[in-house]
């Protein structure tokens, strides 16, 4: 059953180092707010999946948290590349990481699989393709019906999954709208999961068919209005835009970034993500 | 050159647009892609399905998307579906007559490489990867691809098969058990490109206005072939080009985050 909490408490309860953890979020809902609590917190040595690590991620590896990225794109979207990611591949700085890398059907597969509670994943891919060369998770399987042979892919298991979430009602059940990305099945994948939601309200008033988690499939939730920013929360702030463009610029120097996270990340706190969005609401 | 009153960038996007017809559904790659295949839309293929990998299906967004999950996307989509309903269903299911892709690296048999410049394990240049590319190369119906020209870009031999394309050339895909088309149309800055029948090698079929083929093998990395019958891509239509300085207009005023932007 889902309990309501703060997020210190949420992630101190649910993530620990060395866990596998996806926050997961596609473009929308990017539950950095999570992230960055987890910065704060000192949390290591993490194996990380994301189907599209941005610019949470590259804050995370650049300040040495990450031992391990399982992923299938790497960039910031529309801007270029990932700089801290970058500097740990290219260079191992803070410190080298292991890479597990996938397409996205891969991934997207391997997700449904977590949640169906099947060990694998298969589908009709990777053909000619050389990433199928250098992950030796990427098998194969002929079907025992037609003799054709697909693809396979380990499930995803994750220790834990954060998202972020429009709202929740108050016994928990949340509401996902708009872009919903892979969160569904990151959450349903999980052992545990983190939520957090812009608001609590008395009910969800939403349609028959809305992708609403049930609260007792939910470990924590946490209310931090803006928590996905510079991402967005469709319905309540638009995409900044602007943020991810200046980051190539931010993380593009290791003292440029690492003064930076201190005073966004390590000297702020969950409930200065309502102020970065104040600009941006009237565009919602 | 002189009396040209379009650039080249322009002229490779409205080309790209062209190849775009009313009837398409288009899964649209990141990047330049973008933008071709919405000028289509507001164009000449008003109805044409544009498909976002965030699972955006039917869009018709107002600004280009910075990424391609902006909220934009959504809110004009005829319907949003999960991420895995979007690689299982629409693009695996066989429901995608076009993907439309960008390219970091490609080779003459259009393969395609967003993974890393160098070595695998010590790249010197770590790309993005794949993401949706891999499989949108093989499952839709057949792959335009659309990016400016340099020998950098333009490569004798790509450093990683992200996506294949034709593989080393003739019937590759099928002995890969690949149905699907792939590399069908290639537009650059400078020309436009098919596959030759038999070989499957990129071959220039149409110089874009004011270029010449020695401009074209100047920005190419392998030795360039031209079809005899090499004819000029049409001119920007006026409608063309005030459509995409719009598009792009709007785009930049939604984009820039400050107070003066209209758009949003």
């Amino acid at each position: 059953m889902a309990e309501f909490m703060t997020l210190p408490e949420a992630v101190a309860q649910n993530l620990n180092s060395g866990d596998t953890a996806a926050f997961e979020g596609f473009t929308h809902l990017i539950p950095h707010a999570s992230a960055h609590e987890a910065i704060r917190q000192g949390i290591k040595d993490l194996t990380l999946v994301r189907m599209t690590p941005d610019v949470v991620y590259d804050q995370l590896i650049g300040v040495g948290a990450v031992r391990k990225l399982i992923f299938s794109y790497a960039g910031n979207p529309g801007v270029g590349l990932l700089r801290r990611l970058r500097d740990a591949v290219e260079n191992g700085w803070p410190n080298r990481i292991e890479i597990e890398e996938h397409s996205h059907a891969a991934m997207a597969n391997a997700y449904e699989a977590g949640a169906a509670g099947l060990p694998f994943a298969t589908f009709r891919g990777y053909k000619g393709a050389e990433l199928a060369r250098v992950n030796p998770n990427v098998k194969s399987v002929t079907c025992p019906f037609t003799g054709e042979e697909l693809a396979a892919v380990p499930a995803i298991r994750p220790d834990v999954s954060f998202i972020h979430a429009q709202k929740a009602d108050r016994k928990g059940n949340v509401l996902i709208e708009g872009i919903v990305g892979v969160q569904k099945e990151a959450v349903l994948a999980a052992k545990r999961s983190v939520v957090t939601v812009e608001e609590v309200v008395d009910d969800l008033w939403t349609h028959p068919n809305a992708c609403v988690l049930p609260g007792w499939a939910i470990t924590a939730i946490s209310i931090v209005p803006g928590g996905a920013h510079p991402s967005y929360a469709h319905g309540y702030y638009p995409r900044d835009n602007a943020s991810y463009i200046a980051w190539d610029k931010i993380a593009a120097d290791r003292d440029t970034f690492l003064a930076w996270m201190q005073e966004h990340v390590l000297d702020a706190t969950p409930e200065d993500f309502v102020d970065r969005i104040s600009h941006l609401r009237s565009a919602a | 050159m002189s009396d040209k009153d379009f650039t080249s960038n322009e002229m490779m996007t409205i080309a790209a647009s062209r190849a775009l017809k009313n009837t398409d559904v288009c899964f649209v790659g990141i990047g330049a892609p973008s933008a071709a295949c919405n000028i289509a839309r507001l164009t000449h293929a008003p109805d044409v399905t544009l498909i976002y990998e965030s699972g955006t299906i039917g869009t018709a967004p107002q600004v280009l998307p910075l990424s391609i999950g902006d909220g934009e996307l959504c809110d004009t989509a005829v319907t949003t579906v999960s991420v895995p309903e979007m690689f299982r269903y629409w693009l695996q299911g066989g429901r995608v007559t076009v993907g439309f892709l960008g390219a970091a690296q490609i080779d003459r048999f259009g393969n395609i490489n967003t993974t890393v410049i160098g070595d695998y394990d010590q790249p010197k240049t770590r790309l993005p990867g794949g993401g949706g590319a891999p499989e949108i190369a093989s499952s839709c119906g057949e792959i335009f691809i659309t990016l400016k020209q340099s020998k950098r870009a333009m490569v004798e031999k790509i450093d990683f098969v992200t996506s294949f394309g034709h593989g080393e050339g003739g019937d590759h895909r099928q002995r890969l058990g690949i149905a699907t088309k792939g590399p069908t149309l290639m537009v650059t800055d400078l020309a436009a490109w098919k596959p030759d029948p038999v070989t499957r090698e990129f071959t220039v079929v149409s110089l874009h206005p004011g270029v010449t083929r020695e401009m074209v093998q100047a920005e190419c990395g392998w030795t360039v072939r031209f079809a005899p019958e090499l004819v000029q891509t049409s001119r920007p239509t006026s409608v063309e080009l005030s459509t995409l300085r719009d598009l792009n207009a709007r785009t930049k005023a939604a984009h820039s985050g400050g107070k003066n932007g209209e758009a949003a």
